[in-house]
């Protein structure tokens, strides 16, 4: 099948209710309707999901990994920013 | 004729058919035109496999005479399969095996909602899970007619040569006979002639959607229901008996 004609989607899947979409993967489909389905036969075959989200790849705007270092390095050195510095009482177990 | 025996036969047509059917559906794995469709021919195939096992367990069980699901399915020679024409047909092209499978699931996805109030509780439960299940059939091999069909010059031509293939071989599927109309008067059975409206109507919504014109009704080929096949089941149940028959009793 022409590839053209089959554009690329992004599938994402929600497990269970509360929970979020969760990215499962990729495929080739004409249109969003038929990648609906498409998603529903090849990523949920074993009762993955309960809700199924189809997003054309090409609406996606991805961080370049040129900028892996100005975007998501500084954050290394900012252990302040997780909430480990509080003494919390047993009874309210985990967190 | 006793209850049983007509029980029996109307389990083992209802099996014949999804089992035909299923095996047509996974002669397409690994071939089909893209890995999505693959993985979605073959899942309508595994729906109705699942089917096929449910019924003719229960066909041996009414039978009563200690065949179990393989025996029927593997041990039983083309004239004693008692399927439509429709769902032996070869599977062609994309485009015929999708409009083979959209006639099919236009018909047995009103039947399975209809079946589900039977008084034999073993086939309503088998409906009740079917009915989801040709749900679906019904609309995926739907979209893709109206695709095809409403497409390129290409894929309209074939969508079209689909419709004149097979279309002689929709008016089996209305067909009754005495094991019906037994079953109908107990209350176990769904008149295929009430399905017929219904399925006149969602075949002319989809191809006036898809741009196909669906030839006269004419003569209408028939037999299937009463072991008068096509010369194509013989080559089928061939192969899918190959292994039952060379090492009876195998398993893995």
């Amino acid at each position: 099948m022409n590839l053209k004609n089959t554009p690329l989607w992004e599938v994402f899947i929600r497990s269970k209710n509360g929970l979020s979409h969760v990215h499962a993967g990729s495929l080739h489909a004409v249109d969003a309707d038929m990648a609906l389905q498409n998603a529903r036969d090849v990523y949920t075959r074993r009762a993955e999901g309960i809700s199924l989200w189809v997003v054309p790849s090409n609406a996606i705007k991805a961080s370049d990994p040129v900028d892996r270092g100005e975007f998501f390095e500084p954050t290394a050195s900012k252990v302040y920013r997780h909430p480990t510095f509080y003494d919390i009482p047993d009874e309210v177990g985990h967190m | 004729m006793a209850a049983d025996s007509a029980l029996f036969s109307y389990s083992l047509r209802l099996a014949d058919n999804a089992n035909v059917l299923g095996h047509r559906m996974c002669e397409w794995s690994g071939k089909a035109p893209m890995l999505e469709e693959d993985m979605a021919l073959s899942n309508l195939g595994l729906d109705l496999i699942g089917q096929a096992r449910s019924l003719y367990s229960y066909a041996g069980e009414v039978e009563g005479a200690g065949r179990s699901e393989d025996d029927l399915a593997f041990m039983r020679d083309a004239n004693s399969y008692s399927n439509v024409l429709l769902v032996e047909m070869p599977n062609g092209d994309f485009a015929v095996t999708m409009l083979r499978h959209f006639f099919f699931a236009a018909y047995y996805a009103p039947f399975f909602e209809e079946l589900c109030k039977s008084k034999d509780e073993t086939l309503a439960a088998v409906a009740a899970k079917a009915v989801r299940e040709m749900a679906y059939h019904l609309r995926h091999s739907a979209e893709w007619v109206i695709r095809l069909g409403d497409g390129s010059d290409e894929s309209a031509k074939r969508m079209q040569d689909a419709v004149n293939i097979l279309w002689p071989y929709t008016g089996e599927l209305f067909e009754s006979d005495a094991i019906d109309q037994q079953l109908l008067a107990e209350g176990i059975a769904v008149d295929p002639e009430s399905l017929r409206e219904k399925w006149q109507a969602t075949v002319a919504d989809v191809f006036k959607r898809a741009l196909l014109t669906a030839p006269e009704d004419a003569w209408m080929q028939s037999g299937g229901r009463t072991g008068e096949h096509t010369e194509h089941l013989g080559f089928m149940l061939a192969e899918m008996q190959f292994l039952q028959r060379s090492y009876p009793g195998a398993q893995w």
